[in-house]
């Protein structure tokens, strides 16, 4: 296609792919090319941070020293540099080796992209590395019992005091607060401003003192988030990002990467297609289809959206590349790739029947199917509900009233 | 490539919408359709089309097209999806033209395509004879007669039938019903002894027929591509004709809901726009997003047979299945939130609604193309 891109580009492009191949061929260990199939297979990073795996740990080492745990970050804070036609380069030759992420945290899919637009010099300088060599597990202190989807009516205080802010309430629903090092955090720094002018976001380390946290188990029976209590936490101003009152700005871009990562889920596959899967438990008739027409026909239906979906995702990167995106498609994007999501486990149930009951065996790895299938019903709630999503959306891309 | 638009296939979209809504908005339609028009769509608009190199779109240079690919054809088929222009651009500048292309021989591209680019010819594929689309199934028979063939037996949904000037007919030279050996195309002159054509007047007012050939007489000359081994050079043009379908389809799904969307936005009913009630905003909202996908997974359909048409199948099977189900998910969003207004004749949603049905079934509907897929990924 005669674009913008000039053919010297392009030539480059397929330069680095060349190069960008046989650089993974070479160094990404066999183990690290399937698909996680539990927590254990993530490697999340942080203070505390152990490898579950010597491939793990090698995978993880040579794609830091290339900056590409971060890969479109710019290189003066640990990323990689590339831009991002390089990026969607990386990203489709790390798919086609069915490469796992080396690094997976909060501060590369939210906090870092957030810090690079709003964040001043120093704290860029100050974070941004550290997340990109998985030296800060970072958490998400947003959601409150009281507001949730409503995230804007939140009542943890930031008192100012001299040169701090003193903060002062709770937070619930924070994934790894009880593992992570720092939490960026919304705050009310004024209760007399309209509800989304007088909060502010701010980083703090979670051994501060007046800390604590309390787990929560989920449904899944893993405990992946907490409630969090704060008690006159001490913070530094000079940890607000963006400017004081002015947080919501900051909260919602964040949210944009945030809504952008999950949606991501739908795409993923779990390492074999669905199709054969059901075929393997269910088994196949004499014409070698699945003997099941009705799941047949809902893995194929599923088959269609998801590749569907896959185009979609890949457009949205082309039309912010080209300019022509509109900021609230990730809600789009939330919505269905989170109920599609939603669909490939319960058709995995569907498959497995009764085999995917067990919940505690060696032989079902202590029910990592049902756990799994549990654990994406939180996909269209975490980030955003569902209903949420399509509010945005037709709010701010249909433009319709009183939404 | 990049799943948007370059420049240029954007100001081809500009010009196709500026002339075609200019010229052809849907009371176009429903004036050929009111006064039972014989031939079904402009002729004079048509050599407009032919003028600004449209017709011969997918026609190379050297037969006088302008030798652009599917990914401009979906551009096109999406403006006529947008007004429901009845149009031969499907049948003759998509579908027939890349049959001739793809299949024929020199002597056979010399002597239809630049009569495509200009506007003077109309061809059309008959396929279709059963209730579905089943091109396998395919059982008109073509027997050896002397130097050439004798066919006999019956095609449905002929687009454009009534008035083409050729006719791309596929047969079965061999083998039997459901294989895919023994399937030949040929080149008929719907003119020649023994073919009776019944226009058929279909629910979306736009061209078709039935077509009935009995003992038709054609020379060795009209086969085009190899006798028996038609199915691969079907397949091929089937795709290229789905992903114009698609792209049509999508045309059509938007513009329903843009205009229901603004009809949200102006209907008032319990003292407000029936545009804040949260019922309709999230199945508004679920319709976009619905829209958004498909449209993508059609480019990338286009753009997968832009780079090899043998290769796109699998992109095309799902470029058609979900403008199927999008389509038909539009129209009737598009229908039950207009009320009262939508069920008249007197406004155009009903249009909309018609010519999705009919452009589900052509080429192969949703299930048809659901269940090529899992075919083709082997469960
Ligand atoms: C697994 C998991 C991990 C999470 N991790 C974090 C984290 O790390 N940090 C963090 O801050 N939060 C986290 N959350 C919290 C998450 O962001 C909230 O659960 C979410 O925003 C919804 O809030 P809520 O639970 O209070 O539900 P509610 O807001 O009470 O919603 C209840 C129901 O009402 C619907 N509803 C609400 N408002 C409307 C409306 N206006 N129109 C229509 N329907 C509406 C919702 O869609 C939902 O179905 C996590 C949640 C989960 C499940
Ligand atoms: C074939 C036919 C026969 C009919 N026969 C008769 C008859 O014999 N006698 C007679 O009196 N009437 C008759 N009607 C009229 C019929 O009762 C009305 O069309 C119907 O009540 C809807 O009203 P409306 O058309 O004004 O649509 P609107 O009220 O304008 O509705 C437009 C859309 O908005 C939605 N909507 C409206 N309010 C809300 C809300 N609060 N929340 C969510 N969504 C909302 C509707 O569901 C609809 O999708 C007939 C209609 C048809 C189509």
């Amino acid at each position: 296609m005669s674009d913008k891109t000039s053919d010297a580009e392009t030539a480059d492009l397929e330069t680095f792919r060349g190069e960008t191949r046989v650089w993974l061929e070479a160094n990404c260990p066999p183990e690290m090319r399937k698909p996680a199939t539990s927590d254990a297979d993530v490697f999340w990073g942080g203070r505390n941070a152990k490898f579950s795996s010597e491939p793990q740990r090698i995978w993880f080492e040579r794609m830091r020293d290339k900056g590409w745990t971060v890969p479109d970050w710019p290189k003066e804070y640990g990323g990689g540099g590339l831009s991002p036609a390089e990026h969607k380069v990386l990203r489709a030759e790390m798919a086609k080796m069915g490469a796992r992420p080396p690094l997976s945290s909060f501060g590369i899919w939210m906090l870092g992209p957030a810090l690079l637009k709003y964040g001043n010099e120093a704290q860029k300088q100050e974070h941004l590395p550290k997340i990109a060599a998985g030296l800060i597990r970072w958490c998400q202190g947003y959601s409150e019992p009281n507001a949730g989807s409503d995230l804007a009516s939140l009542q943890t205080r930031a008192e100012s005091d001299g040169d701090d802010f003193v903060i002062t309430g709770s937070k619930i629903w924070t994934s790894y607060a009880n593992y992570a090092d720092w939490i960026f955090c919304l705050v009310r720094t004024d209760s007399t401003a309209k509800k989304h002018d007088g909060i502010s976001f701010i980083l703090f380390d979670m051994t501060s003192k007046g800390v604590t946290t309390k787990p929560i188990l989920l449904i899944s029976g893993y405990s992946p988030f907490c409630e969090t209590f704060f008690d006159n936490v001490r913070v530094p101003k000079s940890h607000v990002v963006g400017t004081v009152n002015r947080g919501w700005d900051v909260a919602k871009y964040l949210l944009q990467h945030e809504r952008a990562m999950i949606s991501g889920m739908g795409e993923r596959g779990v390492g074999r297609p669905l199709g054969q899967i059901a075929a393997d438990s269910v088994g196949t008739d004499a014409l070698g289809r699945l003997d099941d027409a009705m799941l047949r026909g809902r893995i194929a239906s599923f088959d269609v959206d998801e590749a569907a979906l896959a185009a979609c995702a890949e457009r949205a990167v082309d039309l912010a590349k080209a300019g022509q995106a509109h900021p609230a498609f990730s809600s789009a994007m939330k919505y269905y790739g989170t109920e599609l999501n939603k669909r490939r486990y319960e058709i995995l149930m569907s498959a497995g029947g009764v085999d995917a009951l067990e919940w505690e065996s060696e032989r079902s790895k202590q029910g990592a199917r049902p756990r799994a299938w549990l654990r994406t019903k939180a996909n269209s709630i975490e980030g955003g509900t569902t209903e949420v999503m399509l509010g945005i959306v037709a709010k701010r891309i249909l433009d319709l009233p009183g939404a | 490539m990049a799943l948007v638009l370059t420049e240029e296939q954007s100001m081809l979209r500009d010009s196709a919408r500026g002339l075609i809504s200019d010229k052809a908005p849907v009371s176009h339609l429903r004036s050929l359709r009111d006064s039972k028009d014989p031939t079904g769509f402009s002729k004079e608009f048509w050599h407009s089309f032919a003028e600004m190199g449209f017709a011969g779109l997918l026609v190379p240079e050297e037969f006088g097209g302008s030798g652009l690919g599917y990914v401009e054809a979906g551009v096109v088929m999406e403006e006529i999806g947008r007004t429901l222009m009845p149009s031969p651009f499907l049948a003759t500048s998509v579908v027939a033209a890349s049959a001739l292309n793809r299949g024929g021989n020199a002597a056979q591209k010399s002597e239809y395509l630049p009569k495509i680019s200009n506007g003077s010819l109309l061809a059309t594929l008959a396929i279709d004879e059963g209730a579905k689309h089943r091109p396998l199934q395919t059982s008109l028979q073509a027997v050896r007669a002397g130097n050439g063939f004798r066919l006999s037996g019956a095609k449905a949904l002929v687009v454009d039938g009534h008035v083409a000037d050729l006719l791309i007919v596929a047969a079965r030279t061999a083998g039997s019903a459901g294989e895919r050996e023994g399937l030949t195309l040929f080149l008929v002159n719907p003119k020649a002894k023994g073919v009776a054509i019944e226009r058929t007047i279909m629910v979306d007012a736009h061209n078709a027929a039935r077509i009935d050939l009995a003992n038709v007489e054609v020379n060795a000359d009209s086969v085009l591509g190899e006798v028996d081994q038609g199915a691969t050079l079907l397949d091929g043009v089937l795709d290229i004709g789905r992903g114009a379908v698609a792209s049509e389809m999508v045309g059509l799904s938007e513009e329903v809901f843009n205009r229901t969307v603004e009809y949200l936005k102006s209907r008032k009913q319990f003292g407000k726009l029936i545009g804040e009630f949260q019922a309709l905003q999230h199945r508004a909202a679920e319709l976009y997003v619905d829209i958004e996908i498909t449209r993508a997974a059609v480019m990338k359909a286009l753009q997968a047979l832009d780079t090899d048409v043998a290769k796109a199948a699998s992109s095309v099977a799902v470029a058609k299945a979900r403008a199927g189900t999008t389509a038909t998910r539009a129209v009737q969003e598009g229908v039950q939130m207009h009320g009262g207004m939508g069920m008249t004749d007197q406004f155009d949603i009903g249009f909309f609604m018609k010519r999705a049905r009919v452009c589900e079934e052509l080429f192969g509907d949703a299930n048809y193309h659901t269940e090529q897929l899992a075919r083709a990924r082997g469960y």
